[in-house]
């Protein structure tokens, strides 16, 4: 394998890891709060297709992206209410929210633009183009560093980059700041925000609508940046994947982006059989690529490596006792 | 019956200005149930003021309408001479009033720093909170003597360490008043000790106490004022100086009761139980039992006495065949399977062992099931239950019907959901199943936790009953005056071992507390080889009268 290849793999292996790295952030909000989130599936399944039908119709790419934040954030209102105002239980919330997703993006995209249940190819300003980091050009013939600059670090669309700052800002949001503080408490133990004077309800509310925020903009990644467009289910498991994720890298936001990154890297080899079968002499069928990182997280919680404890009050809805 | 009139000598006649705080007529109910019925206190400023009732007579709600936890119905609170609307704990607190819940309200994996902070952030940041925060502890620390590390996890330090946050949280809250609800429940004679010392010092620094307890001795101890309620009215406020535990009891229950068992001294027979070695490793590969040796006799009631959590659940539940373990055991002589196939609660019953385990509601009765289901559990089997492969569910009803009469379960209706009768009541149910199977050894954990009064004379007086039938009994309980009033030998427990074992006559809740502590006595050897030679003449001879 040459270093162009590696190069391309490494870049690939970015695009794929930036939609699973925010659908991560996003569960890692809600389910720091408390609130089990199985529902990322589903909201970035919505947010990709209303910013491309969005993009679509009024040739805006920032205008379909903020409307796919607000389908995410309506999934996610809807979720909160179930979950947290009337204290149901959260997976069958979660997986109502995935089966409304998939049927009715189908069944809109087919309303409105008779397709066949997808949007028309975004073009122009309607989709996320990659930018180019200044000096790029100049450097992309200097051996090593050129094309890793050029290549590699430059050319993603904007959503890469807002996704890798998403994660020094949710570590510092989550451990620096009082919200941090009392939305990890509202997770551990509600009823110590509680008796401290602080609204459970409010918070936890308040981390449902970041992770409305974040599967939002996951979605718009998918239908904007990284494909020209929306088709049936093109979310594809991203957000079963992104829980996956979640829990290999144990509820922390350093650790996410090592998880999604990794994840991502098994994506980009499941298109490149050909380095695999050059890396390691034998051919490997891409299938188990895709499976890996639903096999690597059932090692996980298997506990070989380390355990992984998620939030103690994670998924039981807080109910003031006597 | 005594006469409430009497007893209005209300222990504090001064302006209401003077209050820390006054509570005039509350009311509050839960649908039907009457939780609080006009109630009214006062309690003066740098004094702690007793709240003694068994469980459910409204204690605990009282004092969660004082934090903000519930509205009241009716009623007015006034703290500091003035009235104070309390909708919510940030109220509460605002108001200068602090609470310490039985169970405490701490994130285990944050530090205790982070838990003190927590809610009373000066800011949006974090680190100028946290630096605040430290500077005040240390001062608190210095005020007070409550020393805690401010940088260690809740998850590693004890319960007296734990509480003892709690108590930091409220004053860092600048707390005037401070409610503890049942504080001592979880802690070790010596940590309440400590615990008292330090309410003494809060108090002797101006800050005014609310104790909320259901033991006599700690009301007798620590307070200045007490009140009693029960079943949601205060029946009395008196001094602390003008009154005793007898009458406090009285108050409490509205009758006489005896605090003293009822029992003729035991004679002991053959070994019934004989345990050698005994260890169990839980999962987490932690040894939970380190050894155990222990004998039970026939008409004898052997009491284990230690802090909840060090060995005595596990010691139930090997023996009860629902927890694996290693060593010898014998019953009647006759090896009892410690794992495998044989070690099950259907084998352990047909070598007659029963079990009227810790935790009633999880492991002793199904709460949404009727009493006549609960009743046949375990015993489904018997051939009066049955008709063909079919259960005779007339049977079993009837049955129960005659059980609940024997042992005075109200309402005595087999069909009534066991989550409807009251705890005393539930642990009759489960007691009646159990012994009315005439068991070889009685396994019985904490027969009496949550049960009122009335109740638990009842169900202690079944328990001498069986002994006096010639029965091995063996309790654990965490009530040291349960272990020292029901039991005929006492064996404390102390991480995973057996620290010691006295007679109930020769010992006292001081000796044992320190047992319970893990610290033998070694000042005292002398003491030791007597006792040692007591029981020796006692296991000498099986069928000499003691």
């Amino acid at each position: 394998m040459d270093y162009l290849t590696l190069i391309q793999l490494l870049d690939s292996t970015v695009r794929l890891a930036t939609p699973l790295l925010l659908a991560c952030l996003a569960g890692l909000f809600s389910e720091r709060a408390g609130i089990f989130d199985i529902g990322l599936e589903g909201k970035m399944l919505a947010a990709a297709f209303f910013s491309a039908a969005v993009a679509s119709i009024t040739g805006d790419v920032w205008i379909g992206l903020l409307a796919g934040i607000a389908a995410s954030l309506v999934l996610s209102a809807l979720h909160g209410i179930a979950s947290i105002t009337f204290r149901g239980n959260q997976l069958i919330s979660g997986v109502a929210i995935n089966f409304l997703a998939a049927g009715m993006t189908v069944l809109i995209a087919q309303s409105w633009f008779k397709q066949g249940g997808r949007t028309p190819s975004l073009v122009g300003g309607a989709r996320f183009e990659g930018i180019t980091l200044p000096g790029a050009e100049a450097i992309a013939d200097v051996p090593i560093v050129g094309p890793l600059y050029a290549e590699l670090i430059s050319g993603h669309s904007i959503l890469v980059y807002m996704a890798l700052a998403a994660v020094p800002l949710t570590w510092w949001l989550l451990y620096r700041t009082r919200f941090g503080l009392r939305l990890r408490a509202v997770g551990e133990n509600p009823a110590s925000v509680d008796t401290a004077g602080i609204s459970v309800v409010g918070l936890r509310y308040a981390a449902v609508a970041i992770c409305g925020v974040l599967c939002g903009i996951a979605g718009a990644y998918l239908s904007t940046a990284l494909q020209a467009g929306f088709v049936k289910d093109m979310s594809a498991g991203r957000g079963f994947i992104a829980l996956a994720a979640l829990i290999f890298a144990k509820w922390r936001p350093w650790y996410a982006l090592w998880a999604t990154l990794l994840f991502g890297l098994f994506g980009a080899l499941e298109t490149r059989p050909d380095v695999i079968e050059a890396v390691i002499g034998m051919k490997v069928q891409g299938q188990l690529m895709g499976a890996l990182p639903y096999i690597m997280t059932v090692v996980i919680l298997a506990g070989f490596v380390g355990k992984a404890i998620p939030p103690r009050a994670g998924g039981e809805p807080y109910v003031k006792e006597r | 019956m005594t006469d409430d009139k009497t007893l209005e000598r209300q222990a504090t006649a001064a302006p209401t200005s003077a209050h820390a705080i006054e509570l005039k007529g509350i009311s509050k109910a839960f649908g039907p149930v009457q939780a609080n019925k006009d109630i009214s206190i006062r309690v003066m400023p740098g004094t702690i003021h007793g709240i003694i009732g068994e469980n459910g007579a409204g204690k605990s709600t009282l004092m969660s309408i004082l934090y903000g936890f519930y509205k009241a119905d009716k009623g007015e609170i006034w703290i500091n001479g003035s009235k104070k609307d309390i909708p919510d704990s940030q109220a509460a607190i605002a108001a200068g009033i602090g609470m310490v819940f039985q169970h405490f309200k701490l994130v285990e994996n944050f530090t205790v720093l982070e838990n003190i902070i927590l809610g009373a952030e000066d800011g949006m940041m974090l680190r100028p909170s946290l630096a605040k925060a430290r500077r005040t502890l240390v001062e608190l620390a210095a005020d007070y003597g409550l020393n805690v590390d401010p940088d260690a996890l809740i998850q590693d330090i004890g319960v007296g360490m734990q509480q003892r946050v709690e108590i930091l949280k409220a004053l860092y809250r600048q707390a005037d008043i401070l409610i503890l609800d049942e504080p001592t429940g979880v802690l070790t004679p010596a940590e309440a000790d400590q615990l008292f010392r330090i309410l003494g010092r809060l108090k002797s620094e101006g800050k005014t106490i609310i104790l909320i307890t259901h033991k006599l001795r700690e009301i007798m101890e620590a307070t200045d004022t007490v009140s009693v309620m029960r079943r949601g009215e205060m029946t009395a406020t008196v001094k602390t100086s003008d009154t005793s535990p007898a009458e406090l009891a009285e108050l409490m229950v509205g009758r006489k009761v005896l605090l003293q068992v009822n029992k003729t001294p035991s004679t002991p027979g053959d070994v019934v139980l004989d345990v050698k070695n005994l260890k169990v490793i839980d999962d987490k590969g932690v040894e939970r039992l380190r050894g155990i040796d222990l004998q039970v006799r026939a008409g004898e009631i052997v009491g284990i006495a230690g802090v909840a959590g060090n060995g005595q659940s596990e010691l139930l539940e090997v023996l009860g065949g629902y927890e694996d373990g290693t060593g010898e055991v014998m019953l009647n002589g006759q090896p009892l399977d410690l794992t495998g196939r044989y070690s099950d609660g259907q084998s352990r019953r047909a070598r007659g062992v029963a079990h009227v385990p810790e935790d009633r509601q999880r492991e002793g009765l199904i709460m949404e099931y009727q009493a006549w289901e609960n009743t046949a559990f375990g015993y489904h089997h018997d051939p009066a239950y049955r008709s063909g492969i079919l259960m005779n569910n007339n049977a079993i009803r009837e049955d129960t019907a005659e059980k609940m009469e024997r042992f005075d379960v109200r309402p005595p209706n087999p069909k009534l959901a066991a989550k409807n009768f009251s705890g005393g009541n539930q642990q009759k149910i489960v007691l009646a199943r159990e012994i009315e199977r005439n068991p070889d050894l009685l396994l019985i954990g904490q027969p009496t936790r949550g049960v009122d009064i009335g109740a638990i004379e009842f169900i202690h007086q079944q328990i001498v009953a069986l002994r006096d039938q010639g029965k091995a009994i063996l309790l654990v309980s965490v009530e040291l005056e349960e272990i020292l009033a029901l039991s005929d030998r006492i064996a404390v427990m102390f991480d995973g071992r057996i620290m010691g074992e006295r007679l109930p006559d020769q010992t006292d809740e001081k000796e044992l507390g320190l047992l319970m502590a893990g610290i033998t006595d070694t000042d005292a050897p002398h003491d030791v080889a007597e006792v040692e030679a007591n029981l020796a003449h006692v296991s000498g001879d099986p069928h000499k009268e003691v």
